[in-house]
């Protein structure tokens, strides 16, 4: 119930209605819910709405704080598969092709 | 050609169909064979096996952005004939026109169909059409056939994976899909995405060069990847494993598919093509497919295990594996 | 912004061992966001984390929760003449008593899919010859967004569009799993975009009176550890609050300008969620104000009497009483391509994320 995406805000026309960017995709959006957002707010968008403007600056300190988070231990339970898996030599992938010149 | 749209006359056997066949398919189509109007095309087949396969297009819209539902029915039956390591020669068309159905449309079309199989080296050699009643029909409905020459020694088949295979995908995922979702009535976005329609023969035929013990090609469209890779880790006995990062998409697919909630593995391609080949060849199978036509994004996306039979995992992004489950009907857009 | 940052495993890594180098005694947590549901599949995190740690998911697709009577009467409207029913995709495959959209789609009604009820709203503009009814399904996420849209009609004057809501609440169905004493809840993973709307608030009774800690969650697998790991920090302190891990797009006050929406269309009614019954005041209907704009006042239907299927356990499934492997149906007679219940059927469904995305339950 709760498909909603982060999008670019473009423009806005006097009906309250946007155009926003996502990913390259363009689709209007109704700020009727968040008439604040402008041009350039990133926001997040429901079934054709802006929901919400998206904290981008929050964004990037969540993530500077869970990546300072000491607790990594080795021998933590649960994670022996999972650290096998994001380690980059873990992609079976990596092994068959040399890099193109 | 008087009408400028089709009536139930001309596909009634008299003087305007006759017409239509001389002044729109004939002329369009410009093939010598064809414009004999036999009932039956006498071709030249070089001697040994061939392969035969047929598919029938039933697209809506029946233009989108990057093609038509010509393009697709030449591109399609093409792309199957060449799965089979067949080198594609003739294509038979079949039409079902709807009355009412612009005759500036079925031109359209026809230039479209015939510049594709230009491009695929292939002739349009027979035809037949037939109109039905307002609202019988979709617009149009065109069936194709094709034959190809199947040289002595190839034997390509979904059951043929091995442990150990490593899986090859020739491009960008979910473009196909995502074009023609975007002028869809109530979903309409803007976007630059086009089909990817496209004949794919030569690509199948250097690859195979390349890789002479590639075990299987096979095309991605309804369904997407998901339903390749499952059909034929379920023929062969096999698992499959993808890379998510290593599966070449378009920021726009991505944004698109977030967007309405689609799974971009099971969204149709129509330019595409999946190899499955010996881990020792693939270096070889991949330089190939990025020196063709239509493969300059190629890339290995997966390997091939042993256990558990038949099915298909994902290594996300993230580090963990799920299950690639084949699309069950439609996919249709989503706000939960 | 891009979302593999928050899909970054190496942070994911540092949650997850964060997680389980904090001591709890096993414990169960119950997501009622269906997003949620479909994320912890997709991404697997239920192998990644601890045996201790018990993921449920409970009614948050509000697809699911939706009563069989609720969608037999928007067949009902599709079945009208002059009618387009018009609603997002997901309600389409949901079985009723005796059928679903799809089928009457293909039975000739005029169904349409559409992505947001602008969409619906612009083709009540140009068919002014039809009437068309919107199917409203969700929670607070997309609540205040028919409230928008009605509004819009009702400012422009376009008489040709109504809405049927079948809209519920989340807070106080909170409180009836709280209660439920055949599921213990340790702690929620609350839903990060319905709490985008209503803000903290409305959950705080979950810590003062039930002392259950809860944490709006985000989606991305970042985010959903996030949550988990602040779940499992305040069973450690034994602390019960109500915390925001997806501060990115949730503030403690929610979005005033959405909620003031939805009151001004909407009032509080019963309502009844599929497989759990009716929970007072969880409904919401549209106020006398906007009548006109009310398909059930508009467009008078006759639904046929409601029928559940029986040996269908969705019910128990949407409590967490059941895991979705454990009914008797579980990828036997039910199957996402012969679904008997909205749980596999539905793309969000708990039954469905479990058979796409894991082999629990399969030979």
């Amino acid at each position: 119930m709760c498909l909603a995406i982060p999008a670019r805000i473009l423009s806005v026309d006097e009906f309250h209605i946007a155009q926003a960017d996502i990913m390259g995709v363009t689709r209007r959006v109704s700020l009727d819910l968040v008439p604040e957002a402008g041009p350039g707010d990133h926001v997040l968008i429901h079934a054709g709405f802006a929901i919400q403007v998206i904290d981008e600056a929050d964004a990037k300190e969540t993530l500077d704080l869970l990546l300072q988070m000491d607790m990594f231990r080795e021998d933590a339970p649960g994670t022996e598969e999972f650290v096998e898996a994001a380690a980059p030599e873990a992609s079976t992938l990596g092994s068959v092709v040399a890099e193109e010149a | 050609m008087r009408s400028d749209r089709i009536l139930l006359a001309h596909g009634s056997g008299g003087t305007m169909m006759r017409e239509l066949i001389e002044d729109v398919f004939v002329a369009e189509f410009r093939d010598d064979v064809l414009k004999r109007m036999d009932d039956a095309a006498s071709l030249d087949i070089p001697p040994g096996r061939i392969a035969l396969s047929t598919d029938t297009y039933v697209v809506n819209p029946v233009f989108f952005p990057g093609g038509d539902i010509g393009r697709l029915a030449v591109c399609g039956t093409v792309n199957d004939i060449a799965t089979s390591g067949a080198v594609p020669l003739y294509l038979s068309v079949g039409f079902v026109l709807e009355e009412g159905f612009p005759v500036a449309d079925l031109e359209r079309i026809l230039v479209s169909m015939r510049d594709s199989a230009v491009e695929a080296g292939v002739r349009i050699v027979t035809g037949d059409t037939k109109v039905v009643e307002r609202g019988h029909g979709d617009g149009v409905f065109i069936n194709t056939a094709g034959v190809g020459a199947l040289p002595e020694g190839i034997d390509l088949s979904g059951s043929h994976c091995r442990p150990g295979d490593v899986v090859l995908l020739s491009g960008t995922l979910g473009d196909h899909g995502i074009a023609v979702v975007s002028t869809r009535e109530g979903l309409e976005f803007s976007t630059d995405i086009r089909s990817d329609a496209a004949p794919l023969n030569k690509l199948v035929a250097e690859v195979l060069a390349a890789a002479p013990d590639v075990r299987c090609f096979r095309d991605p469209t309804r369904g997407g990847l998901a339903s390749t890779l499952n059909e034929l880790a379920m023929a062969s006995g096999v698992s499959m494993t993808v890379e998510e990062t290593a599966v070449p998409v378009r920021d726009q697919v991505r944004g698109a598919s977030e967007m309405l909630g689609y799974d971009v593995f099971q969204v149709a391609n129509e330019g595409k093509m999946v190899a499955v080949v010996p881990a020792e060849q693939a270096e070889a199978a991949l330089r190939a497919m990025r020196n063709a036509p239509y493969g300059e994004d190629a890339a290995i996306v997966g390997t091939v295990d042993a256990e558990p039979p038949g099915k298909v995992y994902v290594l996300t992004a993230f580090g963990a594996k799920r299950i690639m489950d084949m699309l069950v009907g439609e996919q249709l857009p989503r706000i939960c | 912004m891009d979302y593999s940052s928050f899909r970054d495993p190496v942070v994911a890594r540092k949650l997850i061992e964060a997680i389980g180098s904090t001591p709890v005694e096993p414990v169960k947590f119950m997501e009622v966001c269906g997003t949620h549901t479909v994320a912890i599949a997709k991404y697997g995190l239920r192998g990644v984390l601890p045996e201790w740690i018990t993921l449920l998911s409970g009614p948050g697709c509000p697809v699911c929760v939706t009563s069989n009577a609720d969608i037999d009467t928007a067949i009902e409207f599709a079945r009208q003449p002059g009618v387009v029913l018009t609603t997002f995709g997901d309600m389409m495959k949901v079985p009723g008593s005796y059928s679903s959209l799809t089928r009457e789609k293909a039975d000739g009604r005029d169904v349409r899919i559409v992505y947001s009820p602008l969409d619906a709203l612009d083709l009540a503009q140009k068919h002014p010859e039809s009437q068309v009814v919107f199917v409203g399904v969700g929670f607070e996420t997309t609540t205040p967004i028919i409230a928008s849209a009605i509004e819009t009609a009702a400012s422009r004057g376009i008489g040709n569009f109504s809405v049927f809501s079948a809209h519920k609440t989340v807070p106080e169905a909170l409180r009836a799993l709280v209660n439920d004493p055949d599921v213990q809840i340790g702690g929620f993973i609350l839903p990060g975009h319905v709490s985008t709307i209503i803000g903290l608030e409305p959950y705080r009774f979950l810590a003062e009176q039930y002392h259950v800690p809860s944490v709006i969650t985000g989606f991305e697998p970042v985010d959903v550890l996030q949550g988990v790991y602040m779940l499992v920090k305040q069973i450690a302190m034994g602390r019960a609050d109500v915390e925001i891990a997806y501060t990115r797009g949730v503030t403690p006050e929610g979005n005033a300008v959405a909620v003031a929406k939805m009151n001004e269309v909407f009032e509080p009614t019963n309502a009844e969620w599929r497989g759990i019954g009716i929970i007072p005041g969880t409904g919401l209907k549209i106020r006398e104000e906007y009548a006109a704009f009310d398909a059930l006042r508009k467009i008078p239907v006759t639904p046929p009497p409601p029928r559940e299927i029986r040996g269908c356990q969705c019910g128990e499934v949407l409590r967490g009483v059941t895991l979705p492997y454990q009914c008797k149906l579980f990828a036997k007679a039910c199957t996402p391509e012969h679904p008997i219940g909205p749980c596999m059927v539905s793309s969000e469904g708990s039954c469905a994320a479990y058979y796409r995305y894991t082999d629990y339950g399969k030979s």
